[in-house]
């Protein structure tokens, strides 16, 4: 259990690319700490540049309060599961766990009492013989994960390693991954570029563009209280409403766009001529024009199930946002503002 | 519009393979069924009419001590040289592969054993490995190890590189592993270049250090690449004839003689193209063994 | 040891070890290069050093080779016929690999492997027989014969190699141009073809490099001198009976090595990839 620093990283690559451009960050001990951005962001970077594998332009890497900075990543006790797991697959499932307690001649059986640990733990004790080839994505990962846990490093480092799996097992993944750690206890920092997966896994989010931190939070405050546009609409699914109005962005998540009748307490009236209504898994998402807010834009509404008020399409309704459900941004710069009165 | 001919994928194939079969039929196929019948036969430069006479050309070759000490030559050669030239390649596809300035020059240096025609560079080394005027003697003369009674190989003036039957056989192999090399050298970068970066660095996360990471991760995964490298190497010091013609011709007293340059001697110069033909028979069935032994090996290890 | 210490020192044996690796290599050629300008009485001295000009270097021995031997002619032979060689060769195999590659045939597996192993008869073994027919064709002691005969050594390790090149194109190619209208042909030859390039072009080196080098049949089927190619004639000429015309020979050497070589590390990238395709999963 340790925490994790980097102290003003700047990783810039030859050609004057700054992938990663002055980040300041500290994680919570025990905590699972999300990187999450869009491709290119610098998350990836930011990761190797922890584990050793890349060398930081400027700045400096701490664990435990110690400078890591340069050392090999062999000396940093920390372990890293990559997004193609990176399984030898010429050695056996057993092999693959126990390779880093040989690199540290552990004897044969402390070796052995760990990798049986570790499989157990992760329920793969039956695969030990097998060979990568002959597992499944999902059983990989579990190796994977057997691996980084074997040495009981300070820090797991976690690159993507759900999205090589298909969809429908994804999610039982993620609930896997979690519980796992939350057992183990170790400090985790995770990249991904789904922000469902962040969402779900995180105890805090840390939202990175183009090599720079948009915001730190748990999920809640990440969503509901985002720091800046870029974040009001990475996070959420559909993204968050945004109308211009006056040099300010009013903005204002889809389940709070709600038919006027259902919205108790002080609302603002938004009318939406409505054009497209789409039925996903019980929800309904009604795309529509919103006027009287600010200028005409298009707008996605997000109505669950349990609202049944009836929307047509072609037809303009009132529709209206509970004023504390409101968020603003300067048209200019994007950064959250305070309130405007509308 | 009709299926036309340019669409039948059977009809096609058939058509593209045609020419290629073909020519090997009649230019390797034939000519090889023709040489086992030239084995059978008295065929000689002076006679040449077609008798048979069974297998007497092969007991009379197995008669000959020259030829059994040809084979063991050959086995010696090519399988000394195979070792040497993967291990060497391989520690050479590891620097080819590694980015530094000047590769392109290193490489350049590299590539010319391999690019030379081999007449041309056996006779380069035939005088670097002469009696009297051999360059690396006169460098162990100027350090001492030749030359005058302290020295420390011998108080000769001249190792004889080509005169001694075991520096004989030394050279030829040098030789041979110096021209392969940067071939086995290229085949193994492919190898190299193959392996996923991430298993790299995955077991430089999980502490392994260089050593280790070579020997346990490296080495493994370029082995079927080195195998295809060592069984090139093979094919080619064993089939090879120019540079024992050129350096020894065979000698001293057939120390380097090779079972090439052996059916060369006897049905060329020989005359007796039967027993040139039976020797050279030998060539194929054992290159054929240890070349699908080496494949059978090669698909095993896919990972 | 730190990081950069370590590095550091990584980077220094690199260097000796690449440096030590190109020495060793081309260490004959570079003597050959000093040797090719001494002077006869500089050379035939076992007591001069022989890595430097005793005496004043010459060209003499040079231009002996350019004036006095068939070397013009032998580079042109060795020249023209590598280019045709080539040219059969790809015509030949090109779509021989194409065939193994593409056209999933079942018997397709085993005819590749059947293919490389014809590679593997050796020359000493067809030479007796092939010269029969180089006289019944009445190619004897004509370079033409080896135009002929060469591609039995080229199209078999051509064609495997090829079909690692062609392998690597992604199948989607094609049929995207099938569908886009094209016949099978058509697509091979448009889509295909324009992205096997690079591997192609490495072939065609490759080729073109174990042409200039054999010396078996070359020996075997071509006597007269304006006939040979180098890889002949430049022993034969610079080495009457006992008397060996090093300083020309040398020269010769080192004329014909660099440009081959100096082309191959053009395309040595492209051969690579080849061998990864074919080697590993071929």
């Amino acid at each position: 259990m340790a925490v994790v620093e980097v102290k003003h990283l700047v990783k810039e690559f030859p050609g004057g690319v700054r992938a990663v451009d002055g980040i300041d960050l500290a994680t919570e001990e025990g905590e699972y700490l999300v990187l999450l951005g869009p491709s290119g962001c610098g998350k990836t970077t930011l990761l190797r540049t922890i584990a050793g594998l890349e060398q930081p332009t400027a700045g400096d890497v701490l664990i435990d309060g110690t400078i890591v900075t340069g050392l090999p990543p062999r000396a940093r006790q920390i372990a890293m599961v990559f997004q193609s797991y990176a399984l030898y697959p010429h050695k056996s499932v057993y092999a693959n766990i126990v390779f880093p307690l040989r690199a540290v001649k552990m004897e044969r059986t402390e070796r052995d009492r760990k990798a049986k640990w570790a499989a157990e733990l992760l329920g793969i004790e039956h695969l030990m013989q097998r060979k990568p080839r002959q597992l499944s994505g999902g059983e990989r990962q579990r190796v994977a994960l057997a691996r980084a846990l074997v040495r009981q490093p300070k820090v797991f480092l976690l690159d993507e390693p759900l999205s090589n799996l298909d969809a429908k097992l994804r999610a039982s993944a993620r609930d896997e991954l979690k519980r796992f750690q939350e057992e183990i206890g170790t400090t985790t920092v995770y990249v991904t570029h789904d922000q469902v997966e962040a969402m779900g896994l995180g105890d805090r989010i840390v939202v990175l563009q183009a090599g720079r931190v948009r915001q730190i939070g748990p999920p809640v405050e990440v969503y509901d209280d985002p720091a800046d546009t870029f974040v009001a609409t990475f996070i959420g699914s559909p993204p968050m409403n945004l109308v211009p109005r006056d040099g300010v962005l009013v903005g204002f998540r889809p389940e709070h766009l709600l038919p006027a009748p259902v919205v108790s307490g002080s609302a603002v009236p938004v009318p939406l001529a409505v054009d497209r209504v789409e039925y996903l898994s019980g929800d309904r998402h009604v795309y529509g024009t919103a006027r009287g807010i600010g200028e005409a834009t298009r707008v996605v509404a997000r109505l669950p199930a349990t609202v049944d008020a009836p929307v047509t399409v072609g037809e303009e309704q009132d529709f209206a946002v509970a004023r504390s459900r409101l968020r603003f941004f300067s048209a200019g710069s994007g950064e959250r503002t305070g309130e405007v009165a509308l | 519009m009709r299926t036309r001919l340019a669409d039948r994928d059977g009809a096609l194939a058939w058509i593209f393979l045609m020419p290629s079969v073909l020519y090997i039929l009649l230019l390797v196929a034939l000519p090889f069924v023709l040489a086992i019948g030239f084995a059978l036969s008295d065929v000689t430069a002076g006679d040449p009419s077609f008798d048979w006479v069974g297998l007497r050309n092969f007991e009379r070759i197995f008669e000959d001590p020259v030829f059994w000490q040809s084979l063991g030559n050959t086995f010696i050669f090519t399988s000394i040289s195979m070792v040497l030239i993967v291990v060497l390649g391989k520690v050479l596809a590891n620097i080819l592969v590694a980015d530094f300035r000047g590769k392109w020059i290193v490489r350049f240096f590299v590539l010319l054993p391999w690019t030379t025609p081999v007449a041309l560079s056996s006779i380069a080394w035939l005088w670097m490995l002469d009696s009297i005027f051999s360059p690396i003697d006169w460098v162990f003369r100027q350090v001492g190890l030749l030359g005058g009674v302290g020295a420390a190989i011998k108080p000769d003036t001249n190792m004889y590189w080509l005169g001694e039957p075991g520096l004989a056989m030394g050279s030829v192999i040098a030789v041979h592993v110096w021209r392969l090399t940067p071939l086995a050298a290229v085949i193994m970068v492919a190898g190299l270049v193959s392996i996923p970066r991430d298993l790299e660095e995955a077991a430089r996360v999980d502490g392994a250090g260089y050593w280790r990471r070579m020997f346990e991760v490296t080495i493994p995964l370029v082995l079927p690449v080195a195998a295809v490298a060592a069984l090139f190497g093979a094919i080619f010091t064993f089939t090879d004839m120019a540079v024992v013609d050129v350096l020894t011709n065979g000698g001293p007293n057939n120390a380097t003689q090779v079972l090439t340059s052996w059916a060369f001697f006897r049905g060329i110069d020989g005359g007796d193209v039967g027993q040139g033909a039976a020797i050279a028979l030998f060539l194929f069935p054992l290159l054929l063994a240890a070349a699908i032994a080496i494949l059978r090996a090669v698909k095993r290890m896919e990972v | 040891m730190s990081y950069a210490m370590r590095h550091v020192l990584s980077r220094i044996g690199l260097y000796l070890l690449a440096i030590l690796a190109a020495l060793l290599c081309a260490a004959p050629f570079l003597w050959s290069l000093i040797t090719a300008f001494k002077q006869n009485r500089d050379l035939y001295n076992p007591a001069n050093n022989p890595f430097v000009f005793n005496r004043p270097a010459t060209s003499d021995h040079v231009l002996y080779l350019f004036e006095r031997t068939s070397f013009g002619t032998f580079a042109w032979n060795t020249l023209w016929v590598g280019v045709l060689v080539v040219l059969i060769t790809l015509l030949l195999g090109l779509p021989a690999a194409y065939a193994l590659a593409r056209l999933d045939r079942p018997w397709a597996g085993w005819f590749g492997v059947a293919i490389f192993l014809v590679y593997l008869v050796p020359p000493t073994l067809l030479f007796l027989s092939l010269s029969r027919l180089i006289v019944a064709l009445g190619l004897q002691d004509k370079t033409w014969s080896l135009v002929l005969i060469y591609p039995t050594i080229t199209i078999p390790v051509s064609i495997w190699l090829l079909i690692g090149f062609l392998k690597g194109v992604p199948k989607d190619i094609e049929e995207q141009a099938m569908v886009d209208g094209y016949s099978r042909l058509a697509a091979f030859w448009r889509a295909v073809m324009p992205l096997a390039f690079p591997g192609i072009v490495a072939v065609v080196v490759f080729a073109f490099t174990l042409t200039a080098s054999e010396f078996i049949y070359a020996l075997a089927f071509v006597s007269p001198t304006p006939e040979k190619v180098i890889s002949t004639g430049v022993p034969t000429e610079l080495v009457r009976g006992d008397v060996f015309f090093w300083q020309s020979l040398q020269a010769a050497t080192v004329l014909v090595a660099v440009p081959i070589a100096i082309v191959f590390n053009l395309f040595l990238d492209r051969f690579i990839a080849g061998f990864t395709q074919g080697a590993v999963k071929g």
